[in-house]
């Protein structure tokens, strides 16, 4: 019989500032087309002997993993495996390596920026830090990245392979990917001030960086802020398409649309694919509460990984901070949450979290 | 010479990120490895490319490293000896 999965503890670095215990209640407001993370301090998680050959992406992964252990107040040995959802992995080092051996004439590489350029660098390095030997392995998959992370956990508790596992997902903004960016047209030209982002009327995304983990475990703690029901991913699937799909996910459920009490939706303020959130929105779920927050995270592949931040929250406080309302419809109480992504039409997911 | 030692104390703080570290802090006797800044092994393999790639130094056998790494002082004067740029 397959075991229940539950999410026991967040932690988040974002844009917004979400390392603490807070639950956005004072946004950060900008306008612009890329948003760096609000930092902690990382001084205060990391020893600086340790933080000299980090790149930013393993850093903003050490605080928010971090913190997820201890919001569930586990140990490090109890932690049985690390997955890692990342699009890009420690883009910022793999792009100054690749810049070396072109600037040099391949000669006088270094070995850190090449220990630190492969994709699965976050997961090795808190598995390192907390001294884990078990399962450790990285998903690269675009916009599903994080969630293809998500899976492979979920499988492994419900069949008892495992009974403790860090997951997350992480990705970092540096100057070459958003420069290939703008160019090709997935960045904003004009910057979009953080409330407005669905009213931009324009193509592009403001992307964005961000690392989220959590705590999954088929025991729940009394920590725990939801259980993980189903997942979902689709690597492409026409507007057409959609709407069946999530009618038949959640079938498999034993659900309805009419069941759901709040609906976490990834719009991004890009005119040319939003309206894949439009079908949902306006149609099977115009009666259902609705949330949104890459205004809040900006885009970047594992932006999801916010999404379910915000969803796990909403569960776990019974409220949804202003700032993310998509419409003014409210529920007693949030028992059942469906967090629908997609990236540019392509990498869809589905993920359903029930109060626990 | 003690221009070259002001250089090198520069280049160290840099290639190896080493943030908390003025260059004032670093004196020229003090030892690189273990007590002193606390380099390590991945230390000695950026010092060594840097040898290579900024004075022409190529260091056939690693374990000559040991006495050349020793401190600023150290590499400072084998630098000065052997340096082809």
């Amino acid at each position: 019989m397959k075991k229940s999965v539950y999410i026991n503890s967040v932690g988040s670095v974002s844009a917004q500032k979400t390392f603490d215990d807070g639950f956005l209640e004072n946004i950060e407001q900008r306008s612009d087309t890329v948003l760096a993370v609000v930092a902690p301090n990382y001084k205060d998680y990391i020893p600086p002997a340790a933080a000299r050959r980090m790149a930013k992406g393993i850093k903003m992964s050490t605080v928010s993993a971090k913190n997820a252990m201890q919001g569930a107040g586990v140990d490090e040995n109890e932690i049985d495996a690390i997955i890692v959802g990342t699009g890009l992995g420690c883009i910022g080092d793999s792009e100054k390596f690749v810049s070396d051996i072109i600037d040099n004439n391949e000669q006088f590489l270094t070995p850190t920026r090449f220990i630190q350029s492969s994709h699965n660098t976050v997961a090795g390095q808190i598995a390192l830090g907390i001294g884990c030997k078990g399962y450790n392995f990285t998903y690269v998959h675009s916009a599903v990245s994080f969630e293809s992370a998500v899976l492979d956990a979920k499988m492994q508790l419900e069949q008892n392979e495992a009974r403790t596992i860090l997951v997350g997902g992480v990705d970092e903004l540096v100057d070459h990917h958003v420069s290939t960016h703008r160019l090709i047209g997935h960045i904003k030209e004009e910057p979009v001030d953080t409330m407005s982002v669905l009213k931009s009327g324009t193509s592009g995304a403001v992307f964005s960086e961000g690392a989220h983990f959590f705590v999954l475990s088929n025991q729940k703690r009394t920590s725990c802020y939801a259980e993980l029901m189903a997942l979902k991913t689709f690597n492409t699937l026409s507007p057409g398409q959609l709407g069946d799909n999530v009618g038949n996910f959640l079938k498999e459920q034993g659900l309805t649309e009419k069941a759901i009490d709040l609906i976490v939706l990834g719009y991004n303020g890009d005119v040319e694919f939003d309206g894949y959130y439009d079908i949902l929105a306006k149609g099977p779920f115009s009666e259902t509460p609705q949330a949104y927050f890459k205004h809040l995270s900006g885009e970047f592949d594992t932006a999801s990984g916010f999404g379910f931040w915000v969803a796990n929250k909403i569960l776990k406080h019974q409220r949804i901070p202003d700032p993310v309302k998509l419409n003014d419809l409210h529920r007693v109480t949030f028992e059942t949450v469906l967090i629908y992504n997609q990236y540019r039409g392509e990498n869809h997911s589905l993920m359903l979290l029930k109060k626990c | 010479m003690s221009e070259l030692k002001q250089e090198l104390k520069e280049k160290i703080i840099e290639q190896l990120n080493l943030e908390d570290v003025a260059v004032d802090e670093i004196q020229d006797n003090d030892p690189l490895f273990g007590e002193g800044l606390g380099l390590d092994s991945i230390d000695a393999l950026e010092l060594i490319v840097m040898l290579d790639k900024d004075y022409g130094i190529k260091l056939a056998d690693p374990k000559e490293g040991r006495k050349i790494f020793e401190s600023v002082q150290t590499m400072a004067a084998y630098i000065e000896e052997n340096r082809s740029r």
